[in-house]
Order: structure tokens, then C-alpha cells, then sequence
């Protein structure tokens, strides 16, 4: 789900780069087959979401990712919302932080409405016989605009991901160790641990996604 | 789905992002609607600012590059020539040289692509194609003009009558130097009044016709007459 949803975004953001950014247009050209492949990449790109809504642990983790709690305030406020406290052998994270943490809502909550506002304006733009100039203009605008966002926002979210071994093991195998969890996630080790006894397995969509840029920005004020 | 919900800390809470994802619908809305204003006050106040931010912000001012093919052979304007031929008396072809000798018209014009984006007072300078066609005589015969860029890969055609207008150029000039190689160098047409898409680069050929054959775009569903404001769907003011 993630992935296929990753993937189809990679080819949105790199065929929309090489129709928009003039240097790159120049070098590449075949301005109709690149189209086609944006149109595509982008027409597709909600069906995997959909698609998992027919699973009960993919519509939980959107559960999971909506709701804010006061310990979501309190990691985005926090300069510190990083540190660790050793607790009977284990480093546990100080804020009692679920399965997601807030910076990893605030990116899904940003992705989910930029992929449907992008889809919303790019329709318009392909296909624009309904539409008045104007809106057209508007559509073009606002389709323009979010794009230099959701590159900059999905460059941060790579960013973080890249560099946390245990999250993209994770995203991986669909697993993630029992001291990663507890210093990244101690409220899900913990409610887990309190179901199960064991170690920490979660399904393939189960596993925690590394925080976005909305989070990074609050770290590094 | 509330038996797999082992994490009791989450179920409950603030819906964030239900807000967030319908905020950004509305605003992307709000945008569709005042959008068209915003970007040309964005447009007006970045086009002086010029190059450095015309490759990343949205129409910062400037052309866009469309091409249809991987690569645009390049030519060599001491060797390029354009040939033109068909229903002609004197078929011929003609390079740089020969087309400086011919009369010169100049004329700066609003440049209007079917996408959307304008560029302000172009200023071209070239042969004007009815000088061109004088120069070889057409024949009687003839009711359309062809156009083809000399990779093979690109062609336009415009009706006789609106090849004779005097706003029709083959261009060799463009903001007082030469065409240069991205914006269709050494030699392109220029159909000052109608979308950009007519104005074909890299021009190497005209031949003369007994009939309009449709070009590239508009075998893929653009209007053959492509006057600005009068076609394809659209109002934008006349260039």
C-alpha cells in the first residue's frame, strides 16, 4: 500500500519535474509520451488507498493517524521530544508516543489532501472542455503551486526516513525490534505488549513510517 | 475495527486530520477560484526579478518549453538554409544570408500559448512570409501553405489568405538577436495572432498546397485556425 502509493508518487513528482522545469524539458522532450505516463501516475495514484480500506488494520492505522491526543501537542511542542529515559534495561522515549507519532500524522493528513486537491485540479487541467478560462487559470495555479509543496514536503519525508535504519527495516519487513519501538513508539510497545506477549510484530502496513517535514520543522526551531 | 485497535492511547482525540485533509480541499478550491488573478499579480512581481527563479516558481514570466521529440538536431546557421517548394514558379531554397537580403519586418507582440501562459512584447524580426511567397511566385493553384521543422518531426499549415498577412514571419530575429537554438534557431514561423503552438521552431521546409493538411497538435485535437481568443475554447485577449 505504502509503496505502490510511494511509487505512483515518484512517477508523478519525476514526470511532472521533466514537463515543468525547463532545463529538463529541453533534455528530455517527448513532451506527449511524458504526459501520458503523468496522467496516468496520477489517475492511479488513489487506488491503492482505496483499495486498502478494504482492510481492517489499514483502516485502523487511518484511525490512528487522525486522532491527535494531548501527547501528539505535546511532541510537537517539545525540543526534546527525541530523548530517551533508560527504564528497567530499555530505552523508552519520554513522550508516550502511539504508533505514529504527530509529525508522521501531519505528513499523512498533508498527503492524503494534496494527492486529492493535485487529482481534483489535474482533471480539470486534462480534461478542460467543461471549464471557463478563469478556472481553468485557477486550476493551473493551484496545481502549479502545490506541486513545489508536496516536492519539498515528500523530499523531507525521504530525508527522515533515510536515515532511521530501524524505520525502513520496518517499512521493509513489515517488522520493527523491541528497542526501536520502545524509543520511538512506547505507548505502542506498550499497548501491544499488553495484548500480546511477545515480541513486536506488526502487518506489512503496520509498520511505523518515519516522521514527515512538518515534524522536522518543529525540531529544528 | 475496533478488535485489532490494540493501541487504546489513539482511538480517542482530536480528528487533526480530517481537519487538515478537508482545510486543504477548501483551500484548494478558494484557489481554483481566485487563482487566475493571484498568478498574474505572482507573475507581475517576480517577471523583473527574471532568469534565476523562471526555472523553479511557476510561470515566473517567460516561455515554457514544449518539445515532442527526445532531441532537436542542431544547425548551423552559416550553413542552414529552408527550402520551399510546392505549388510554387521558383522553387528555392534559402539560408541566412539570402533571407537578410530580403525585405526586413519587425513587429512586438504578446506571445500566447493554448496552455495558458503569456509572455509580454516579444519582439521578432524576420521575412514576412508574403515577402517570402512573392519572392518565389505562387502558383494559382495553390490555397495553403505548409510548414516543417527540419527534424521531420513537426508540422504546422495555415490557409493562403492567412499566410499573406503581413503579422506572419519567418523569424530570424527574436528580442534583437538571433533565434536561438531552444526557442526554434536558426530560422521559425511566427503567427503573431494565433496560439503558440502555429508558431512552429525550427523551420525547414514550406511547401505551397492545394489543400490545409493539419499539423502535429492538431491531428491531436487542437483547432487548425488558431486565432487567439477565438479558438480552441478559450478568451484570452488577441495578441
Amino acid at each position: 500500500m505504502h509503496h505502490a502509493t510511494a511509487l505512483l508518487m515518484l512517477g508523478c513528482l519525476a514526470t511532472a519535474l521533466t514537463l515543468y522545469v525547463p532545463g529538463l524539458s529541453t533534455a528530455v522532450g517527448r513532451r506527449d509520451l511524458i504526459r501520458s505516463l503523468h496522467l496516468w501516475c496520477g489517475f492511479a495514484l488513489p487506488v491503492p488507498v482505496l483499495l486498502g480500506l478494504a482492510s481492517r488494520a489499514f483502516r485502523a492505522d487511518l484511525r490512528r493517524l487522525n486522532r491527535f491526543g494531548p501527547h501528539d501537542m505535546e511532541w510537537l511542542r517539545r525540543a526534546d521530544r527525541r530523548a530517551v529515559r533508560r527504564v528497567g534495561g530499555l530505552e523508552r522515549g519520554v513522550v508516550p508516543v502511539g504508533k505514529f507519532n504527530a509529525g508522521q500524522k501531519l505528513n499523512a493528513a498533508f498527503t492524503a489532501g494534496a494527492i486529492l486537491v493535485m487529482l481534483g485540479t489535474g482533471a480539470m487541467l486534462a480534461f478542460p472542455d467543461p471549464w471557463p478560462v478563469d478556472v481553468r487559470t485557477g486550476a493551473t495555479f493551484v496545481h502549479d503551486w502545490l506541486f513545489l509543496i508536496v516536492a519539498v514536503v515528500t523530499a523531507g519525508h525521504l530525508w527522515y526516513a533515510l536515515r532511521d535504519r530501524g524505520a525502513l527495516l520496518g517499512m521493509a519487513t513489515g517488522r520493527v525490534d523491541r528497542a526501536w519501538a520502545a524509543r520511538h513508539h512506547p505507548a505502542w510497545l506498550d499497548a501491544v505488549e499488553g495484548a500480546v506477549e511477545g515480541a513486536v510484530e506488526g502487518a506489512v502496513e503496520g509498520a511505523p513510517t518515519p516522521p514527515g517535514p512538518a515534524s522536522a520543522a518543529e525540531r529544528d526551531a | 475495527m475496533d478488535d485489532v485497535d490494540v493501541d487504546d492511547r489513539e482511538p480517542s482525540g482530536t480528528p487533526v486530520g480530517r481537519r487538515i485533509v478537508l482545510g486543504m480541499l477548501g483551500l484548494g478550491a478558494a484557489g481554483v477560484a481566485v487563482g487566475a488573478s493571484l498568478q498574474d499579480r505572482v507573475s507581475e512581481t517576480l517577471s523583473p526579478i527574471g532568469a534565476p527563479f523562471q526555472d523553479v516558481l511557476p510561470a515566473a514570466g517567460g516561455f515554457r518549453y514544449y518539445s515532442v521529440v527526445d532531441e532537436v538536431p542542431r544547425r548551423d546557421p552559416r550553413s542552414h538554409r529552408i527550402t520551399v517548394g510546392g505549388l510554387v514558379e521558383r522553387p528555392r531554397s534559402f539560408g541566412m544570408a539570402d533571407l537578410a537580403a530580403l525585405p526586413q519586418t519587425r513587429l512586438t507582440r504578446d506571445f500566447q500559448c493554448v496552455t495558458g501562459w503569456r509572455v509580454r512584447d516579444v519582439a521578432w524580426a524576420g521575412v514576412a512570409l508574403p515577402d517570402l511567397l512573392d519572392a518565389v511566385g505562387v502558383s494559382p493553384r495553390a490555397r495553403a501553405v505548409r510548414f516543417e521543422s527540419f527534424d521531420g518531426a513537426y508540422t504546422e499549415s495555415l490557409t493562403l489568405e492567412q499566410a499573406r498577412r503581413r503579422d506572419v514571419l519567418v523569424a530570424t530575429q527574436m528580442q534583437g538577436g538571433p533565434v536561438s537554438h531552444d526557442h526554434g534557431g536558426p530560422t521559425r514561423l511566427l503567427v503573431a495572432p494565433m496560439y503558440g503552438y502555429k508558431s512552429l521552431k525550427w523551420l525547414g521546409g514550406i511547401e505551397v498546397t492545394d489543400r490545409v493538411i493539419p499539423g502535429y497538435w492538431e491531428r491531436r485535437g487542437y483547432d487548425v485556425d488558431a486565432w487567439v481568443g477565438r479558438s480552441n475554447g478559450r478568451d484570452d485577449a488577441p495578441t
